[in-house]
């Protein structure tokens, strides 16, 4: 069972947000090869982080509205929450280490 | 999974692929959409051993008959983004993903440098792929810089998915819609602070919220940022190893001569490498 929650909402994104202290978002889509790329580093990230940080997607084709308002420009982004505020973004495809760097920031 | 992942089909990646399927390793090369190798344009090459006066082209349509004969796969496209991820390479070309134990760098020597702006506002306006990022900017006005031989589809595709579409390259582009206005421009810039406003093309502002910069390929060192480059070039030891574990790198990529006799030479012991590796983890 994967410890990545797929937002289908912005009630559910914003819940998680607003309920959780460190929550990273991985901005995606299906046509996105660098998205597919690092999807297992993602749930390798969601595994190691349970418990300790919420990891997420938001598919910007299905909610394309919450990736307008994010300003979210190319695709993979990945952004950190931290206390409902957004702490850090990253643009492009990163490696598990890159990205476990901006939880631990966060944490 | 592929056994090596091998980022280019000139001499240097063929020979490798001939030299680990030799060993029973499955490769699969990657080669340019275009035919950008400056091999294609030599007329006639006097200095390889043993077969001289063949041009350019027929030697690389030898080298390739040869490899593909081995057993080796070839996929053309440009790549996008290379990771690693617990002792496995992953890749990007297009939409799609391939996986691989070892990689093998021989994409040749980069030409071009990036545009003024281009490194500052990458990901906050501008993208190296169309499919990736085309759908945020529906309705929106971008630029599409056509450096390589088949930016014109994609400017195509970014037109018919509502993007609206200025093209700008420094010569006739073949292919593009005719509905798309082409500018003919070599001197670009990218404009904006924090995200992009527009380009200035041969001093001309085009106003756009994205700019698509489509080269042949991604230079190494933006695939892979902890790579080791001395004096412009990717840094290796004599197995072909390069600082990253499980990549190599042969021909022209990692330094002078530029020559075919040496990247083949090189890609040969970057593919036995390879495949020892393969090997000795496998044990």
């Amino acid at each position: 069972m994967s410890n990545v929650i797929h937002f289908n909402s912005r009630k559910e994104l914003e819940e998680a947000v607003d309920h959780n202290s460190v929550v990273l978002v991985d901005y995606w889509a299906t046509w996105c090869g660098p998205c597919k790329m690092i999807a297992p580093a993602i749930e390798k990230l969601a595994d190691a982080y349970a418990g300790k940080a919420v990891v997420g997607k938001v598919d910007v084709d299905q909610l394309s509205d919450l990736a307008q308002e994010a300003g979210i420009m190319s695709i993979p982004c990945i952004i950190v929450f931290k206390d409902g505020v957004e702490l850090n973004r990253v643009v492009g495809a990163r490696p598990y280490d890159a990205l476990a760097a901006l939880l631990d920031e966060a944490l | 999974m592929y056994d090596i992942l091998i980022l280019g089909s000139g001499p240097a990646g063929l020979s490798a692929a001939v030299a680990a399927q030799g060993r029973g390793k499955q490769c699969l090369v990657i080669s340019n959409s275009g035919s950008s190798n400056p091999l294609t344009r030599a007329p006639i090459i006097h200095n390889y051993l043993g077969l001289p006066g063949l041009s350019g082209q027929a030697m690389l349509d030898k080298f390739l008959d040869h490899a593909l004969s081995m057993g080796a796969e070839l996929r053309t496209g440009r790549i996008l983004t290379v990771m690693e991820l617990d002792g496995v390479f992953y890749l990007t070309v297009g939409s799609d993903v391939y996986e691989g134990k070892k990689l093998i760098l021989a994409g040749g020597v980069q030409r071009g440098q990036k545009y003024p702006g281009e490194a500052e506002l990458l990901g906050s306006g501008v993208s190296y792929c169309a499919t990736c990022d085309g759908m945020l900017y529906r309705k929106r006005p971008v630029v599409v810089v056509g450096r390589a031989k088949d930016a014109p589809l994609e400017a195509n595709y970014l037109s018919q998915i509502g993007c609206q579409v200025t093209y700008v390259s420094p010569t006739e582009p073949v292919g593009l819609d005719g509905h798309i206005p082409a500018v003919r421009a070599n001197r670009l810039e990218i404009l904006g602070e924090g995200s992009v406003t527009g380009v200035c093309a041969n001093g001309a502002v085009i106003p756009c919220d994205g700019v698509f910069v489509l080269r042949e390929s991604v230079a190494p060192n933006d695939l892979l940022p902890e790579l080791a480059i001395e004096e412009g070039y990717i840094k290796v030891d004599r197995q072909m190893r390069t600082n990253l574990p499980g990549v190599y790198a042969a021909g022209d990529c990692t330094g002078k001569p530029l020559q075919i006799a040496k990247a083949v030479g090189e890609g040969l012991i970057a593919g036995e490498a390879a495949a020892e590796a393969i090997e000795a983890e496998s044990k």
